[in-house]
């Protein structure tokens, strides 16, 4: 046996039968900087003293894709004052790899038009840039919309590298240890960030509320984070989202929620031990209030409910009515503060909650999900992505994730919205093929996909008002008469993913109504 | 007769309110040209009116408007146009006489012949909103065939009687007792007062079904979510669906059998019971089991 004498003199065979080579302790890792209790803060820690040290130590250059999460909502300043150091600093030619873009992110069209961004993957985009991309064609390469899942599914598999992930934390300490959930900016649950920090080459947390070590809760562990900058505010948490997310009292959107409660319950599948998901709009609130009422008068206990997280799921979790709730995004002020007290409340990340390529999905645990759409076709395909005008206006999020998931996906919509009609022959863009909808709810009817026939004859023995697409079609335009379809250019502005990676469709930039 | 459980006031001036109404299935849809309308919007409200009426589908829901009285400027214009466009069911705001009634009536007559409209079409519900109007409720009533129904005005009605609007109503109680009477003894139905605090469910429910037992078939109302909670309350119970069902049935059978007295489980059925047979197969939507 050969030995060979390790750094502290002991001998260490250099191979050994059915352990194989070993290798000899050569180097201690002792931190060499000794800490005063002045400054353990400052030389303990990842803290940089600006965004601009933290961009130039991540070893960002032109070319690489950045990323970041959009749990600020409409209130984040976050990528804004990234961006806005990023292009003082000349770097160039970046990809954009965010979970969302809403409207508090205009500030991108500048830096899209002096070149520093050239490639845009994200959710959804609103406002002022998705109006720019679609009908001002300001991006050469066309913006890559994904799914909650399939974004977590391309990260994980590498098919989308993310070179810095800048993320927001309402709080941080010094080793990068972070969470959403206290805080001045408190935005609840770190679920589509949690992604970014695992696979990011570097790890940029942005905070303005910098803790003593250790922050508690943990949701991003230091274990995956290289720098913490600490800013005076990261977002403006009036548009974060404040206080209770608060019920509907428009008739019309009561009357689709009850026949949306009264669909499930049809269906057969809301018993002890059911799961559920809904968002966070009007008629999915309302959903749950007559769910509730269901499940109170039958004595039904649920087993969990998940995605993102409004006040009235955390009172339905308080109440008993389900035994877990599973959080990827957290919608108001009231569910920040369960997630912090509500053991049973739990944060998840991207890959847990959607990911197709992970070894199980919440999203394909569900029982029923709730759904909404800006248009139906009469094969069931859903638009969520652009407005019936063909402008982009919001965000696939995990709306095809949870179809393809669930065993009923429902999506409840009004028939009409102003004047115009939702269910249509042929929706502007399709974010959700109709094979996954099961049904649709609009307050003047339901229409079950053909494939579901025994669901169809169940709600129709409730005495439900039950029709074809076809039909509904037919009434919304009856009203509306036939809209003008909106004029497509030849640019391709936009390519809609699919959550395993295929293409769904794509989006034409949108060309001005002639006069 | 139609079941009038429930009439949904929607301001003729709003369009959205002829899109979505039907979706709330009242029993009947008010499209009010009335109080709601400002007198700068009358002609515009009365124009949107016609067109809908020609051009929209209200469902299973009947469909009245609030008329301007003929006393007023607009009235006459109102009745001028609508029939025409399409309506049948007329509400007539204060209602104070007979008179009032007659002069309707004999405007309708010349609008119906003009426009080659059957004579008679186009009905009457009496909105009796003063203390005059409820004293010559009676008379009012009767002025016309037209008349099917009156309905009772709870705001006009205490203003008229120089009080103000308590909460248990007890101002309202000599009105709500005795129009339902009149209404009884016309063979036609009341339909009572709107109730305004969207937020006080619980008084809601409380004054409907007072309503209920008083008389009435059915409330006035100015929201959707105050249909359902009518409905409720109006709906016969199971059993007294059944025992109609019974008695009707028995009847038909009687009168094909060529048989003079019917009793259904040993009781004597005569013309008062089977009155109340109908009345309740009406109520519960199932009217036309009674048909002959």
């Amino acid at each position: 046996m050969n030995n060979i004498k390790n750094r502290l003199g002991r001998d260490i065979p250099q191979e050994l039968s059915g352990i194989g080579t070993l290798r000899p302790y050569e180097h201690p890792d002792k931190r060499t900087e000794r800490c005063t209790a002045l400054n353990d803060k400052l030389c303990c820690g990842k803290l940089v003293s600006n965004l601009r040290e933290a961009i130039l130590n991540s070893g960002l250059s032109d070319g690489m894709t950045i990323s970041f999460h959009h749990h600020l909502r409409g209130g984040d300043y976050v990528l804004a004052m990234v961006m806005d150091e990023i292009a003082a600093l000349g770097i160039r030619d970046l990809t954009l790899c965010a979970s969302s873009l809403t409207t508090a992110h205009g500030c991108l069209i500048g830096h899209i038009k002096s070149g520093v961004v050239t490639g845009i993957e994200t959710s959804g985009m609103r406002g002022a840039l998705a109006k720019a991309i679609s009908c001002d064609c300001i991006l050469d390469k066309p913006v890559i919309f994904k799914t909650h899942g399939g974004r977590a599914r391309s990260i994980e598999s590498g098919e989308r590298k993310i070179d810095v992930a800048f993320i927001a934390a309402s709080c941080c300490d010094n080793m990068g240890n972070m969470n959403g959930c206290t805080g001045k900016s408190a935005f609840g649950s770190m679920g589509y960030a949690m992604v970014d920090a695992r696979f990011a080459d570097k790890v940029v947390a942005i905070t303005d509320n910098l803790v003593a070590y250790p922050a508690c809760p943990v949701s991003i562990p230091q274990t995956m984070v290289d720098f913490v900058v600490c800013v005076d505010a990261i977002g403006d948490p009036q548009l974060i989202g404040q206080g209770a997310t608060r019920n509907s009292k428009n008739p019309v959107e009561l009357v689709i929620a009850q026949y949306a409660a009264q669909v499930m319950i049809g269906s057969g599948l809301v018993k002890d031990g059911f799961s559920y998901q809904a968002g966070s709009g009007g008629i999915s609130l309302a959903v749950a209030r007559f769910l509730k009422d269901y499940m109170k008068e039958n004595n039904i206990r649920g087993s969990f409910a998940s995605g993102g997280i409004t006040s009235a799921m955390t009172n339905l979790l308080e109440e008993g009515y389900f035994q877990a709730l599973l959080d990827v995004q957290t919608f108001d002020a009231e569910a920040v503060s369960s997630l912090l007290k509500n053991r049973r409340h739990m944060e998840m990340d991207a890959q847990m909650y959607a990911d197709p390529a992970s070894k199980g999905t919440v999203a394909s645990c569900l029982d029923v999900m709730i759904l909404s759409a800006t248009e139906v076709d009469i094969h069931f395909n859903v638009n969520v992505l652009t407005a019936s005008n063909g402008v982009i206006m919001g965000a696939l999020g995990g709306h095809p994730d949870t179809a393809a998931g669930a065993k009923l996906a429902i999506v409840v919509a009004p028939l009409l919205r102003k004047r115009i009609p939702i269910v249509v022959d042929e929706v502007v863009t399709i974010s959700t093929p109709g094979d996954n909808i099961d049904a649709v709810v609009t307050e003047r009817g339901i229409a079950v996909n053909p494939a579901h026939p025994e669901l169809e004859e169940r709600l129709i023995r409730m005495g439900l008002p039950v029709c074809s697409i076809q039909k509904l079609r037919d009434m919304a335009c009856q009203l509306t008469g036939i809209p003008e379809k909106p004029r497509f250019g030849e640019n391709i502005v936009g390519l809609v993913e699919y959550r395993d990676g295929t293409m769904l469709d794509v989006i034409h930039n949108v060309l001005p109504f002639s006069s | 007769m139609n079941r009038m459980r429930t009439m949904l006031f929607c301001p003729a001036n709003q369009p959205k309110h002829y899109i979505n109404a039907p979706v709330f299935h009242p029993d009947c849809i008010i499209f009010d040209l009335e109080d709601s309308i400002p007198p700068s919007e009358k002609d515009a409200a009365r124009d949107l009116l016609c067109e809908a009426l020609l051009a929209l589908p209200f469902g299973s829901s009947q469909v009245c408007a609030r008329m301007n009285s003929l006393r007023t400027p607009f009235g006459e214009a109102d009745v001028r146009a609508i029939v025409p466009a399409g309506i049948r069911f007329l509400r007539l705001p204060m209602c104070e006489s007979a008179d009032d009634v007659s002069a309707l009536d004999e405007l309708l007559g010349e609008v119906e012949r003009e426009h080659r409209i059957p004579l008679g079409s186009v009905k009457i519900q009496c909105s009796i909103e003063t203390a005059r109007g409820v004293l010559n409720a009676r008379q009012t009533v009767s002025a016309s065939p037209r008349v099917v129904s009156l309905s009772f005005g709870a705001e006009d009605y205490t203003r008229s009687m120089g009080v103000g609007r308590s909460t248990e109503g007890t101002e309202l109680l000599y009105a709500r007792m005795y129009l339902p009477v009149v209404a009884a003894a016309a063979g036609i139905s009341a339909v009572d007062t709107v109730w305004a605090d969207l937020g006080d469910t619980e008084g809601f429910i409380q004054e409907v079904q007072q309503a209920k037992s008083l008389g009435f078939s059915g409330k006035s109302c100015i929201h959707p979510s105050q249909l359902s909670l009518v409905h409720d309350i109006f709906m016969p119970s199971a059993e007294d669906i059944e025992s109609a069902q019974n008695i009707i049935s028995a009847m038909k059978q009687a009168e094909a059998e060529g048989i003079g007295v019917v009793t259904v489980n040993g009781k004597m059925v005569d013309e008062p019971v089977v009155s109340k047979a109908r009345r309740i197969l009406i109520q519960a939507g199932k009217g036309d089991d009674c048909n002959e």
